[in-house]
């Protein structure tokens, strides 16, 4: 394997860290919104707040990771994809700004107005980052992104079947990465009634999930034949793992069964992840810049995979610590749901 | 993007040497089990967390930034300078963790074990600052990769991270974040001992951050010092706009203030000779002018340059004297000076480090210009071709003053709820520990 298939390994591992991790704290911004601001909604806004509280920022980190990765291996496509489609890349951007401020303020607003505000951004960005994202990500995965300083179309390019529905599958991810999750807290807290509202929401997130993942292929056959064909192909396998992935969540939610839910949901996103990854192989920008061609010189390559390794050996074992001491709630959010009598 | 670094800037001061402050502050408190202490260093990390997390938001846009705005300098050079950016995410994605840890392990981890948790905060932040200000340094002095036009070839990492700017810029940052921090947290209790709260706990939220502030200043202007002198090497052009030198000539004056015109500087306060003996310790020093490079490869602003330069200069040499009054005072009366005009100096004091900071980093920016990449890539060339940038830039705008005020809010409302309720439940920061037991919830007293 070259360096330059190596990075490109590296930043695909950045881009699955970031699904799991930043998808599953987006979709619980988007149960937060669904969950209203009202009393009704109380109980899941703050076992939601409490999931997220501890964890957010280490979440989005990756995303920093991943825009580094790209840029810093590989600079050309970096920059043909942020000026071709810098609508949808400003729109998330300033999903991001929202929803960062709207966390980072809702918990020490006191006025109710306040407060409600902060949470309604919150919400609403958790919602639009994602499809935003999910927009640029068709855009590149059907070749919509020539290489060059703004070269492609900046409108059609991300408003066009195949982003759409890659949009709405992120969002539909989210939800249904975090209703999973979010099933495991509300056990962890004691909260069966919170167990119950989010396993309905995660049996409804995966069903949505998978038609939409359905139509998807429909139009992929249409609108991006490469990626198809691929996907179709090399791709096959990642694909029918994370069909039966998916098909075990929902099982495991309808008996009810307290492990291995977690693993299968992420199961059933990390392969569609990897078969887009190995159906878009050897390519950057599918049919316009190969991996190889697009790749940053050696020396550059290099100190990136050992920066990388450094980070293996000193950050995976500092997440660790972070979420083993949070599921042993000895650091917590102040106000978790009280469990039910 | 000027404008969002100029805001990232404060807040990733801040997200440097806040942490700091609070350990301080924490050890103190675990030591000499001081509960002011330790009341300080648990607020101090709640407003610590808000900051940090809007720095960690503006950063995140930052990065956003380098594609949506400069497309064209991140694809030429993103292979150059991009492992410094990797090499920082180490290091905020560590800092995160810890800040996380630190934040909502006050009740629950055992005392000591919970400050060391917070240790690597502060040195993650320095690790941090030195990534970051390194790839402005490698802006400033480019090395470490060929050819020196066209797409990049050949790249040495180690040359481009330690680059010729690198040992006096990264210090001048890293003191800077120091100092501003200081200063703006003395300055807040400051206006509290001002409005008449002058126990014991506003007394020591002053006296930490001003200690550290006042040992850093000293330090930062022979730093700064330095600096310029290493400009007047590195980048000549850069030193002749800040200082207004037209025509390159030995026994060059020294002007402060004034206003700069292609015959010399209108207005300004001049000492004869004084800007070559600063450059070379000698009279005789030449200075190289703005006229040894064309008048298309010269800074633009010439004026706004100057007046940062010497704004900044001037802030630091007054923050030296309040740094002096306070630590005369202290040797001779074991306590900070007992008249307003020393609180009334530290008040202003956080906001005049501010202006410093934003100053300095005016030069060291403005005073590159034309050029994004020191004489091998001008800003023009590095811009994005997509149309409705400015569409971007104005929301962006909108939205970083919309978040500037509300940051000022939050921390407001955050404060009066502390002064409302003098000492709530969740303000004991750790609980009783009777028969030292480690980890017992608090709120018992």
């Amino acid at each position: 394997m070259s360096s330059a298939d190596a990075s490109a390994g590296v930043l695909w591992v950045g881009v699955t860290f970031y699904a799991v991790f930043g998808g599953a704290d987006f979709g619980g911004g988007f149960w937060a919104l669904v969950a209203g601001g009202g009393e009704a909604g109380r109980r899941p806004r703050d076992l939601i707040d409490a999931a997220i509280g501890t964890v957010w920022e280490a979440n989005h980190v990756w995303l920093i990771f991943v825009l580094v990765v790209l840029w810093t291996a590989f600079p050309t496509a970096f920059g043909s994809i942020f000026s071709t489609l810098f609508i949808p890349l400003s729109l998330a951007a300033l999903g991001i700004v929202l929803r960062g401020s709207g966390f980072a303020f809702h918990a020490t607003a006191r006025r109710l107005a306040g407060r409600q505000l902060a949470q309604r951004l919150f919400g609403v960005s958790s919602l639009l980052t994602p499809f935003f994202m999910g927009t640029v990500v068709g855009a590149v995965a059907s070749g919509r992104v020539p290489v060059g300083n703004a070269k492609g179309d900046p409108v059609s390019s991300w408003l066009n079947p195949v982003s759409l529905l890659v949009g709405a599958l992120f969002v539909a991810t989210c939800a249904y990465l975090a209703a999973v999750f979010l099933v495991s807290e509300a056990r962890r807290a004691g909260a069966a009634d919170l167990e119950r509202y989010f396993t309905v929401r995660a049996l409804g997130a995966a069903v949505v999930a998978g038609v939409v993942g359905v139509a998807g292929i429909v139009v992929l056959h249409s609108d991006a034949r490469y990626l198809y064909d691929r996907l179709t192909h090399e791709g096959l396998p990642l694909v029918i793992i994370s069909v039966l992935c998916g098909a075990g969540v929902l099982v495991a939610l309808r008996r009810r069964a307290t492990r291995g839910v977690r693993p299968l949901a992420v199961g059933a996103v990390v392969a569609v992840l990897w078969g887009w990854g190995v159906a878009q192989y050897p390519y950057l920008l599918p049919e316009k810049l190969k991996i190889a061609d697009g790749a940053a010189p050696s020396a550059t390559l290099t100190a990136l995979l050992i920066v990388f390794g450094v980070a293996v050996v000193l950050v995976l074992p500092s997440i660790a610590l972070l979420f083993t001491l949070g599921q042993r709630s000895l650091i917590e959010e102040t106000k978790r749901p009280k469990p039910t009598q | 993007m000027a404008f969002t670094l100029g805001f990232h800037i404060v807040l990733a001061s801040l997200g440097v040497a806040f942490p700091a402050m609070m350990l301080i502050a924490n050890y103190r408190g675990l030591r000499r089990a001081d509960p002011d202490a330790l009341l300080l260093a648990q607020r101090w990390s709640k407003v610590a967390a808000v900051t940090f997390a809007v720095g960690a938001v503006t950063g995140t846009v930052l990065s956003f930034e380098f594609g949506l705005l400069w497309p064209a300098f991140t694809s030429r050079f993103g292979d150059v300078f991009g492992v410094l950016f990797a090499i920082e995410g180490i290091f905020f994605f560590l800092e995160a963790i810890f800040f996380a840890i630190y934040i909502y392990g006050w009740k629950r981890l055992s005392p000591w074990a919970h400050f060391w948790t917070g240790v690597p905060i502060a040195v993650t932040g320095l690790g941090g600052a030195f990534s970051v200000v390194a790839v402005n340094s490698w802006m400033n002095q480019p090395q470490g990769f060929t050819p020196s036009s066209g797409d990049v070839t050949k790249v040495e990492p180690l040359k481009v991270i330690f680059n010729r700017a690198v040992p006096y810029e990264v210090p001048h940052m890293i003191l800077a974040a120091y100092l501003v921090t200081g200063f703006l947290i003395a300055s807040v209790y400051a206006v509290g001992m001002l409005r008449g709260r002058r126990d014991r706990y506003h007394r020591l939220g002053l006296l930490i951050p001003l200690t550290v502030a006042a040992i850093v200043t000293p330090i930062q202007f022979a730093v700064g010092d330095t600096a310029a002198r290493s400009i007047a090497d590195d980048q000549p052009v850069k030193f002749a706009a800040m200082e207004c030198v037209q025509k390159t000539a030995t026994h060059v004056t020294e002007y402060l203030g004034g206003r700069c015109t292609s015959s010399g500087v209108k207005g300004g306060i001049g000492i004869p000779g004084f800007d070559s003996f600063l450059v070379g310790w000698s009279t005789d020093t030449q200075v190289t002018g703005l006229d040894s490079v064309a008048p298309d490869d010269r800074p633009p602003a010439n004026t706004m340059l100057h007046l940062s330069f010497d704004a900044m200069v001037g802030i630091c040499t007054a923050l030296i004297g309040l740094g002096l009054w306070l630590g005369i005072a202290w040797w001779r009366k074991r306590d900070i000076p007992q008249t307003k005009w020393f609180l009334r100096a530290t008040a202003v004091s956080g906001v005049a480090a501010v202006v410093a900071l934003e100053c300095g980093w005016i030069v060291t920016e403005v005073g590159r210009q034309p050029w994004i990449v020191y004489e091998f890539m001008r800003t023009e060339d590095a811009v994005t071709q997509a149309s409705g940038v400015w569409v971007t830039f104005s929301v962006v705008m909108a939205l970083y003053t919309v978040l500037g005020a509300a940051l000022v809010v939050t921390l407001r409302v955050m404060a009066r709820r502390w002064r409302e309720v003098e000492v709530e439940e969740d303000d004991v920061p750790y609980g009783p520990r009777p028969g030292g037991s480690p980890t017992v919830v608090s709120g018992a007293q």
